[in-house]
Order: C-alpha cells, then sequence, then structure tokens
C-alpha cells in the first residue's frame, strides 16, 4: 500500500502528542476519547467496508462491553484479567446471537434489524436498575491491572489506547487480507458467485460480525474506564449513527479512514461545541455536505492527491 | 388488570397506531418508489408538532394552526427534499442514512433555538375537551376519538389515492420496478417529488393531531421514527396496507405491554424490579416481534418488490 504513511503518521502524532504540549489532562482526555471511537469505528469498518455490512447497531456492542465493565465494578471485580475478557466476551456472544438472525437479512432490512437490536440493547440497559437504570452507572475505580491502579495515569491510559487502537486496525487489516477475508470481500460484492464457487456466506459472516463485536467490546471496556461512568446513552441509535459517520467520513474503503475520521469527528464536534452553544446547527449541515460531497472520504482525498 | 382499563389501553394503543401510521405512509412510499432511506422522517413529524403549536399559539385557534401547519410541513418537506435529498437518490443506502441523520441533528436543535428546549404544551381544542361514555361508568377523551377517527379517515383517503387514482397507481407501480415506470414515459422525479412532499405532509399531520397528547419537544420524533421502521419493515416496504396493520400491531404491542408486563412479572418478582423490568421488557417487546418477523419473513408481512 503505497498510503499505508498517513495512518502511520497519525498514530505517530497520537504517539508523540503527550510530549508537544497535548499532555494536559483536558488534551489527553479528549484524545482518548477520540482513540476509542476510532477503534470502535475500525471494527466497524472492517464490517462495513470488508463485508458489506452496514450495521447500525454497533454502539450496542461497545456498549455491552462498557456494561459489563460497570456491572463487575458493581459486584467489586475490578482485575483486568477478569474484566477485559468479560468485556469482549459479552459484546462477542451478544453480536453472535444477534447476527445469527441479522445476517439472514440484507440492504435495508439489515441495516434496520441491527438497528432494532440496538435499540433492544438500550431499553436492557435503561432498566438495569442495580446499576443506575436511565441515569447510568459511576464506575468506583478504574480496572486494576494486577493489582496495581496502573490505568489512573493518564499518560499510561493514553498509550493502552493508543497501542489498543494501532492492535485492533492491524488485526482488522491482517483478517481481510487473509483467505477469510477474501471470502468476506468476494462475499460483499457478489454473494451467489460465492456461493458458486462452493462456500456459503453466511458462517464467513457470522465470524466477521461477532469478530467486530468483540473489538467493539474492547473499545467500550476503554470508553467505561475513560470516563468512569457508563449510561444508556453510550448505546444509542445515535452513537451507531455517529459511528458509522466516523467511517464515512473517513472513507470506508480503507481501514484507517475510520481512525482519520473518529479523530476528526471528535475534535470537530468538541472545537464547534467551545464556540457556540447550538453548534449542531453547523455540524448536521456539514456531516450533510460531507456526504454529498466528499465521495470517498477523507482517505479518498489524501488517496487521490497522493496515489 | 380490570376489563376496562384494558379497553382504555386498548384504545390509547390503536391510537398510537393510527399516529405511526400516518407517519410510516410516507416513510413506507419514499422508500418503496425511491428505494430512499430517510432518517429525518421523524423530525418532519416534530416539525409538524412545532408549526402546529406555534400558529395555534398565533392565530389563537387550533384549527387554523392546523389548516396553517399542512401547507408548511408540505414546503419545509418540499426544501428538504430540493435542498438535499435529491441529490442523495443515486446513492447508496449508507449515504442516505447519514445525510439524513445530519438533517437530524440540524433540525432538533433548530427547533430548540426557535422555541427553546422546553416541551410547549398545546390546549385541546374546546369543540374535543372532555370525555364521552364509552361503557358505563367509563370516560374516553373526545379528542383522542377524533384523533383515531381522522387517523381512519386519512388512512382510506390514502388507500382510494392510491389503489384507485391515475397517480396512486403510477405509486405503485413505482414501488414495484422504479426503472420500468420511468421507461415507460413517467417522469419518475416528479413522481419522487410529490409522493415526497405527500409523505412530509402526512408526518407533519400526525405532528399536529399528537401536539395536544404529547408535549411538543425537540428530539419528539426520534422515537416515532424508530417506531415507523419498525412499522415498516414488518409491514413489508412500500406497502400502505402492511404499514396499516403493522402500525397497528405495533401500537398495541407497545401500548398493552406497558400496562401488562409490569403486572405479569409482579406474579414472580418484587413490585418495584418488577415495575422497572417490565417497562423495558414492554418497550423491548416491538422489537423482538420485528426481529422474530423478519427471522421468519425477510421481506416484511406483505412484500411488494416481487424477487
Amino acid at each position: 500500500m503505497r498510503e499505508a504513511w498517513l495512518p502511520l503518521a497519525v498514530l505517530a502524532a497520537l504517539g508523540v502528542a503527550p510530549l508537544l504540549g497535548f499532555g494536559g489532562s483536558y488534551e489527553l482526555t479528549l484524545l482518548a476519547r477520540a482513540m476509542i471511537l476510532g477503534m470502535a469505528a475500525v471494527s466497524l469498518a472492517f464490517l462495513v467496508g470488508g463485508a458489506g455490512l452496514v450495521s447500525l447497531g454497533h454502539a450496542a456492542a461497545v456498549g455491552v462491553g462498557a456494561y459489563a465493565v460497570a456491572i463487575l465494578d458493581a459486584h467489586g471485580v475490578t482485575d483486568a484479567a477478569r474484566v477485559v475478557p468479560a468485556a469482549i466476551g459479552a459484546a462477542a456472544v451478544f453480536s453472535m446471537l444477534t447476527g445469527a438472525i441479522a445476517i439472514r437479512t440484507s440492504g435495508v432490512h439489515f441495516i434496520m434489524i441491527t438497528l432494532a437490536f440496538g435499540q433492544m440493547a438500550f431499553f436492557t440497559a435503561s432498566s438495569l436498575a442495580a446499576y443506575g437504570g436511565d441515569d447510568g452507572y459511576t464506575l468506583y475505580s478504574r480496572t486494576e491491572v494486577a493489582g496495581t491502579r496502573l490505568l489512573e495515569n493518564r499518560l499510561v491510559f493514553h498509550y493502552l489506547c493508543l497501542g489498543l487502537l494501532a492492535l485492533t486496525w492491524a488485526a482488522c487489516a491482517m483478517l481481510l487480507a487473509s483467505r477469510f477475508g477474501r471470502v468476506l470481500r468476494a462475499a460483499r460484492e457478489n454473494a451467489q458467485r460465492v456461493e458458486a464457487v462452493g462456500l456459503a456466506p453466511y458462517p464467513f459472516r457470522l465470524v466477521g460480525y461477532t469478530l467486530a463485536g468483540a473489538m467493539g467490546g474492547l473499545a467500550g471496556f476503554l470508553l467505561a474506564n475513560a470516563t468512569e461512568f457508563v449510561s444508556p446513552a453510550t448505546l444509542s441509535w445515535q452513537r451507531s449513527g455517529e459511528l458509522l459517520f466516523m467511517v464515512i467520513l473517513g472513507g470506508a474503503g480503507r481501514l484507517w479512514g475510520a481512525i482519520l475520521g473518529a479523530l476528526v469527528f471528535v475534535l470537530l464536534e468538541t472545537w464547534l461545541a467551545q464556540q457556540m452553544q447550538h453548534w449542531k446547527l453547523v455540524f448536521g449541515p456539514l456531516l450533510v455536505l460531507a456526504v454529498i460531497f466528499l465521495r470517498g472520504g477523507l482517505a479518498g482525498v489524501v488517496a487521490r492527491r497522493h496515489g | 388488570m380490570t376489563t376496562q382499563l384494558l379497553l382504555v389501553q386498548a384504545l390509547n394503543g390503536l391510537q398510537l397506531g393510527i399516529l405511526l401510521f400516518l407517519v410510516a405512509a410516507g416513510l413506507t412510499l419514499v422508500f418503496g418508489v425511491m428505494d430512499f432511506i430517510n432518517l429525518a422522517h421523524g423530525v418532519q413529524y416534530m416539525l409538524g408538532a412545532y408549526l402546529g403549536a406555534a400558529l395555534a399559539a398565533a392565530t389563537g385557534s387550533f384549527w387554523l394552526g392546523l389548516v396553517l401547519a399542512l401547507p408548511a410541513a408540505l414546503a419545509a418537506g418540499l426544501l428538504l427534499e430540493v435542498l438535499v435529498f435529491r441529490h442523495l437518490y443515486a446513492r447508496d443506502h449508507l449515504a442516505q442514512v447519514l445525510a439524513t441523520f445530519g438533517v437530524i441533528l440540524f433540525l432538533n436543535e433548530g427547533v430548540k433555538v426557535v422555541w427553546g428546549a422546553a416541551p410547549l404544551q398545546v390546549a385541546i381544542p374546546s369543540l374535543l375537551e372532555g370525555g364521552i361514555e364509552i361503557m358505563p361508568g367509563l370516560q374516553y377523551p373526545v379528542y383522542r376519538v377524533a384523533v383515531l377517527g381522522a387517523g381512519l379517515a386519512t388512512g382510506a383517503l390514502l388507500w382510494w389515492l392510491v389503489e384507485r387514482t391515475k397517480v396512486g397507481m403510477l405509486v405503485r407501480a413505482g414501488a414495484s420496478n422504479a426503472p420500468m415506470v420511468s421507461a415507460l414515459g413517467v417522469d419518475i422525479n416528479r413522481l419522487f417529488t410529490l409522493v415526497f412532499a405527500f409523505g412530509a405532509m402526512l408526518a407533519g399531520f400526525a405532528g399536529v393531531l399528537a401536539g395536544p397528547i404529547f408535549s411538543v419537544e425537540p428530539g419528539m420524533g426520534d422515537n416515532v421514527l424508530i417506531l415507523a421502521f419498525v412499522v415498516i419493515v414488518i409491514g413489508g416496504i412500500g406497502s400502505i396496507r402492511g404499514a396499516f396493520i403493522a402500525a397497528l400491531l405495533v401500537g398495541l404491542i407497545d401500548t398493552l405491554g406497558k400496562s401488562v408486563a409490569p403486572d405479569l412479572l409482579r406474579l414472580v418478582l418484587d413490585p418495584s424490579a418488577a415495575r422497572q423490568a417490565g417497562a423495558a421488557l414492554a418497550s423491548m417487546l416491538v422489537y423482538v416481534a420485528m426481529a422474530a418477523i423478519l427471522a421468519f419473513r425477510p421481506a416484511g408481512l406483505f412484500p411488494v418488490r416481487g424477487g
């Protein structure tokens, strides 16, 4: 890939940002949020761009992971060795069960049924009275690593997010390049031909959907720790829409576009919110304009210029 | 749960179903004829409610407000069509979902700027105040009966328009095969605009009717939008008959579920837990029904497109 320098440059910039005067708690909180949503967006880009499965319920997988952290926290379990597998596992199981039904449909129906499952998760979270219900749940503490409060250190947390973001990206890229990924991509282009050569797309898609959910769960684990707070809003369909927008803004054809999209989205949103109270009046039309005029996303623009 | 309460809840359910039908009818036609996912249909409902409330307050008459709000909603729909949606017909569903998501952000914020974030109250017109006795000793608000009647009448009118007029015939033909209709010399773009504006007006009409029942507030369209999508997916995309039946079904499931589920759960849970879990379970029921129906009939109950 000729344009591989750009995502590496973005990751490197995130790596040195704390050393270049962006090391304050405000900046680090903002960057952590961008990187975590970037992780969720990359796993969604794997689904949308790779497998052609446009999910409007990806925030639910993230939220399931976040709620796993909250629920374990309420029962006094804060050891990363148990919390991380639980968050990933819960999101994977959720995605596998809902995916088993959703993948039977295609096109618009797939969008709608993933939305429906997302809403089910949202209402379930709202009903968990023991874990805050509508109001959400504040963690007692961040997850402990080997008995230490390592994650309380903002710099450590920053590099953990960065490392996991890079890992997620690499994992998705390798998956798509593998034989498994080739089947997924082929089924996206033409499912009938894939069947004609003797492969059923369904199990491949289900595995892909489950893996993306698991990665979403990991992002959820980080999100819960970043804010030390979990609420049903984490699972709302608007959040799923935002994740999709990050993917498209970055360019669905390229995985790293999602990282770029998430960064631009979070920074733009924050900047606009500082400029004016009714920032959504500007943000909404910007979104519309980006969709209409920015085909191929930001990554597409960059690739065209350097391609 | 007495028979009387059950009857009242069933009527409330039907009335919610009727409102959903008015919103879903436009959505399903736009979706069926243009293959266009319009997430902004919910904010058009909201806009209708606001226009109705504001015009009623300005003129001092609910009826004048209603009469003036309809063309205003129509004009707003046309404006959106020309400015935004027209550029999206040829794009994929993902682009449509995102661009219309941007419109939602803009309009939800826009009504906040114009009318404030606090909910508006709309008084029930004096002609329709009070209740009527539907059973000995059981009063039911006249206004809600009127909403039921108005919705049914609109439904009948819509049925006549779609099934018995030439324009309706073109709409139906467009829903099953738009390129063929275009090839036969029909200006499909004019048809699109017409259907679109009409759908926006129906959603606005539903919004005005809903004003005195629910509070008029920013974001009020979002929940209705999601339910309307559930309705058209259950009913079969593009099918007015399907939308009607599915809307009543969804309205009944939602309303009855909310009153029956907590009572049923009280048999196995303690009261406060039953109330919480019951409310969540009831909100989920609609989505469970949709997932179940899609799992067995992936194209909905009354599929329009023949293969």
